[in-house]
């Protein structure tokens, strides 16, 4: 008989190198997916993660692909360690570049230096307002905060689509369903010349730095840890659960509105329908692969925007399809679970009832 | 005596012989020997962690040994399963009983006898009316067993293993859950049962009893049968130091002390249950005192949690005008908030609720003492740590460092971690629940004078306990609760453990207004 028996002592080093054997695993299974496929493995292993690091201009597009992906996974590390299973950082994107394009509209011919940053505010903001209203769902009538984000992700999604095709339509697009080009004053600085590395990715990489500080330093983030931890000690110690989950749910719903006001004011320009393949989803993997940890979630989000980055290029290259992304990250994220469940478990082979 | 009794009776009922059981970082059972005679009772003393669970469970059949023999009336057995136990005449009496409460005591006893037992019982009403009266046990076959009381339950228990013709009785700290009148009615059957041939091995923590009953106790620590004694012959205390070892200071004889000042009042706090098997709050008066120990007798279950969790603020439901802290109502602050005004708490369940077990014990120490620890929401951590480890060598608390994760800590030490964490943040007020419950005596010991240490200062405390001893012990004033109800309060010295007894008992409760109960029959 086959039974689950938790570890009394799960190893400390196993629960650092989970994330390595997942990814390892999930190479494995690449390999033999491309096999079936009838590519070569390793050519296709190349392109995919190697290529989109072999020149500047590759890892400034990398980088690109990896600001949002940051941005939205230092907020919900900060949700999973409060237990606050925020499934909708999608969404807030969203928002944020929903809101942030209102704004930068209003600022099409200003030359005004507060153009920027009230676009980047007005972005934030909406990220905030977009994951307020399922906290107050949650606090107030004990919601399910998994289902009310994720909804609150389609109503996003088709605000913005409903906003490109009617009142933020650029007039002179052609019909298009695209906002017109934001001017340069509503614009993120480029940091390196001929790149499109821009000021959004520096903002990111502060805010896992942010992140990390406000887990490791204050007591606030003392506070999440036990609540996520341990609910009942954080109700002994009179931690207030409500002040943690709005702040987690706002801290996560303003790094997600950047990511999406910085997606817009950054490398797109302008807003169009498709702002996100799915950052707010793919970033739920970078947050666990980055075992929730801020700066954690800085490696992670660099192994992700690889795997974007590359699942273009296969597709350009060899001929995969792009949908191979997709299940890379599925599949990784299922390795991941895996190997957490197996650094927590094993399986015993015996029918004994003890040891 | 045991050579009387082995004289007596040549073949001992079971002989355990060199059992060992290691589990993994644990060897749980180091070459126990043991033997125990028909007729003798039997008492296995130990701290928690000392074995004694896993001794009677591989005499249970439900833990296999390593190694050792185990052999019943002089041949060589394998009890591979309960039932096996069963079927040989072993009975065991657990501390959490299992019973249907939607069926009746004879119902109940049906369901756990095989159809060739039923067959040669015959009638078993009829049987357990025997029983009952041949034991005094009293157990009405008919009756619901969600209409008996904690310690009828429990007699239904012993009489489950009488109808199986037991030959030997298990008990696991049978009396943990009773009031001492019931104790003595448990003690008179044990009694019965021995004379009749009937072996027993009784687990209790509580020394005075085992002195009373026992003619035979093996004393485990680390695993390993340390001493053998004759109860009777032994005192409380000596018995203490066996299990320890070397005590260097007896925990008895506390001066009683009056309080001061009124700083903690509840009045005419009535709150219904949260949850369905909750206990409500009826009409609850107490004040606590500087410097004074409130203790608070009760069986589990009868309102002590209810009570706690509304007292400091877990239960967030507003109290206005119940609670009253120096003069300030605070039924309607948080339980954070009535933290900041001085009082503190040391809750029942020590791991997931006192203590964060995957944290350290600085951050464990942080949990509920962040007064000075904290400037401008930044943790200090190096103050902490250090603070920590002053803590640590206070309280002499057995770990490996201020890294330690709580839930590496032995349950006594984790006490002593978190009893000195709330003293150490000088409350006005001390909230205290069951601070000795399943710990080592040692641990007691250093508790017990930490709590006099503190009341000494001038605290208020709230002691709320299942051990009346401890309560005569360390209280100043106590009472009692039953059914939510709280008993009058009166001055250790005027109080009688018959009293406090009765009082456990609900006998204070005014019976004209409740008790809608023994209809069925």
């Amino acid at each position: 008989m086959i039974r689950i028996q938790a570890r009394t002592e799960p190893s400390s080093i196993m629960k650092v190198a989970s994330p390595l054997i997942a990814i390892v695993l999930t190479l494995i299974f690449g390999c033999i997916l491309f096999s079936a496929l009838n590519k070569n493995p390793f050519e296709a292993l190349h392109v995919l993660l190697i290529a989109p690091l072999s020149d500047m201009y590759n890892i400034g597009e990398m980088l690109v692909k990896m600001s949002p992906l940051l941005f939205c996974a230092v907020g919900l590390s900060l949700c999973y360690r409060a237990n606050m299973w925020n499934i909708g950082a999608e969404g807030q994107l969203l928002a944020g570049a929903l809101g942030g394009s209102a704004v930068a509209l209003l600022f099409i011919d200003s030359t005004s230096v507060f153009a920027l940053p009230l676009t980047l505010i007005a972005g934030i903001i909406s990220g905030m307002l977009w994951s307020a209203v399922p906290t107050y769902l949650k606090l107030r009538f004990n919601s399910n905060l998994i289902l009310t984000t994720i909804m609150f992700n389609y109503i996003a999604l088709y605000l913005l689509i409903w906003a490109v095709n009617g009142p933020l339509r650029d007039p002179d697009g052609y019909g298009f369903p695209e906002s017109a080009m934001f001017s340069d004053s509503t614009t993120l600085p480029i940091l390196l010349e001929g790149s499109r590395i821009h000021l959004g990715i520096l903002f990111a990489v502060i805010s896992a730095f942010v992140g990390w500080f406000i887990l490791s330093k204050t007591h606030l983030g003392f506070q999440i840890r036990v609540f996520g931890a341990d609910e009942p000690a954080a109700k002994y110690a009179g931690f207030s659960g409500k002040k943690l989950s709005w702040f987690v749910m706002l801290f996560s719903g303003a790094l997600a509105g950047f990511a999406g006001v910085c997606e817009v004011t950054g490398p797109i320009g302008q807003l169009v329908p498709n702002v996100s393949p799915g950052y707010g989803y793919s970033a739920i993997i970078v947050a666990y692969l980055g075992r929730l940890h801020p700066l954690g979630a800085i490696v992670a989000a660099i192994f992700l925007a690889v795997l974007y980055m590359g699942g273009d290029l296969a597709q350009i290259q060899m001929g995969i399809p792009v949908a191979v992304v997709g299940m890379f990250q599925g599949v990784l994220l299922f390795f991941l679970l895996a190997c957490d469940f197996f650094i927590r478990n094993r399986l015993t082979f015996n029918n004994q009832v003890t040891n | 005596m045991a050579e009387t009794l082995k004289k007596r009776h040549l073949i001992p009922r079971i002989e355990l012989a060199n059992i060992t059981k290691q589990y993994p970082g644990c060897l749980a059972n180091d070459n126990v020997s043991l033997t125990l005679m028909p007729g003798e009772i039997h008492a296995l003393l130990g701290e928690n962690g000392a074995g004694k669970s896993t001794l009677v469970k591989t005499i249970y059949g439900v833990v296999a040994p390593d190694s050792g023999d185990i052999i019943w009336d002089g041949k060589a057995v394998e009890i591979k399963s309960p039932s096996i136990a069963r079927d040989l005449g072993i009975g065991m009496v657990f501390q959490h009983f299992s019973l249907f409460e939607t069926l009746t005591v004879s119902q109940n006893i049906e369901l756990c006898l095989s159809k060739k037992q039923l067959i040669a019982i015959g009638d078993l009403a009829k049987k357990i009316t025997e029983l009952s009266k041949e034991y005094g046990l009293d157990v009405n076959p008919n009756r619901y067993v969600h209409s008996l009381s904690i310690g009828e339950r429990q007699r239904v228990e012993i009489m489950r293993c009488l109808v199986q013709s037991v030959k030997l009785l298990i008990l696991d700290e049978p009396t943990s859950v009773l009031t001492p009148q019931e104790v003595s009615g448990l003690f008179e059957v044990l009694r019965t049962l021995a004379k009749e041939g009937c072996s027993i091995l009784f687990i209790s923590h509580k020394l005075h009893e085992v002195t009373e009953i026992c003619q035979q106790a093996t004393i485990l620590r680390g695993g390993k049968v340390v001493d053998t004694c004759e109860p009777s012959k032994e005192t409380p205390a000596s018995i203490a130091k066996m299990m320890v070892g070397d005590l260097a200071e007896q925990d008895a004889g506390y001066s009683k002390k009056v309080g001061t000042h009124t700083v903690f009042e509840a009045k005419s706090l009535t709150l219904p249950a949260k949850h369905p098997f909750g206990t409500s709050l009826k009409n609850i008066n107490f004040d606590l005192k500087a410097g004074e120990i409130l203790g608070i007798a009760g069986v589990a279950g009868n309102g002590q949690d209810e009570l706690m969790a509304i007292i400091s603020g877990e239960d967030d439901r507003n109290v206005n005008n119940t609670l009253t802290f120096l003069s300030q109502s605070i039924g309607n602050l948080s339980a954070g908030g009535r933290r900041k005004l001085g009082m503190a708490y040391v809750p029942e369940e020590r791991l997931g609720r006192g203590a964060v077990p995957d944290m350290s014990l600085t951050e464990n120490t942080l949990l509920t003492h962040s007064e000075g620890f904290v400037k401008n929401g930044l943790v200090q951590w190096q103050s902490l740590k250090n603070y920590a480890n002053t803590l640590i060598s206070h309280y002499k608390i057995k770990c490996h460092g201020e890294f330690s994760e709580a839930k590496s800590l032995s349950g006594g030490n984790l006490q002593k971690f978190i009893m000195g964490r709330e003293i150490g943040q000088n409350p006005k007020v001390l909230i205290c629940a069951h601070p000795t419950w399943g710990v080592d005596v040692g641990a007691a010991l250093a508790i017990h004078q930490a709590l006099l240490e503190l009341r000494d200062q001038g605290a208020a405390i709230l002691l709320v306990s299942e051990d009346i001893d401890e309560l005569f012990l360390l209280a100043d004033r106590m009472g009692a609760v039953c059914d939510g109800y709280l008993s009058p309060v009166i001055k250790t010295e005027d109080a009688t453990i018959d009293q406090i007894g009765q009082w456990m008992a609900g006998t204070f409760i005014d019976t004209s207004s409740q008790h809608p109960e023994e209809a069925i029959a």
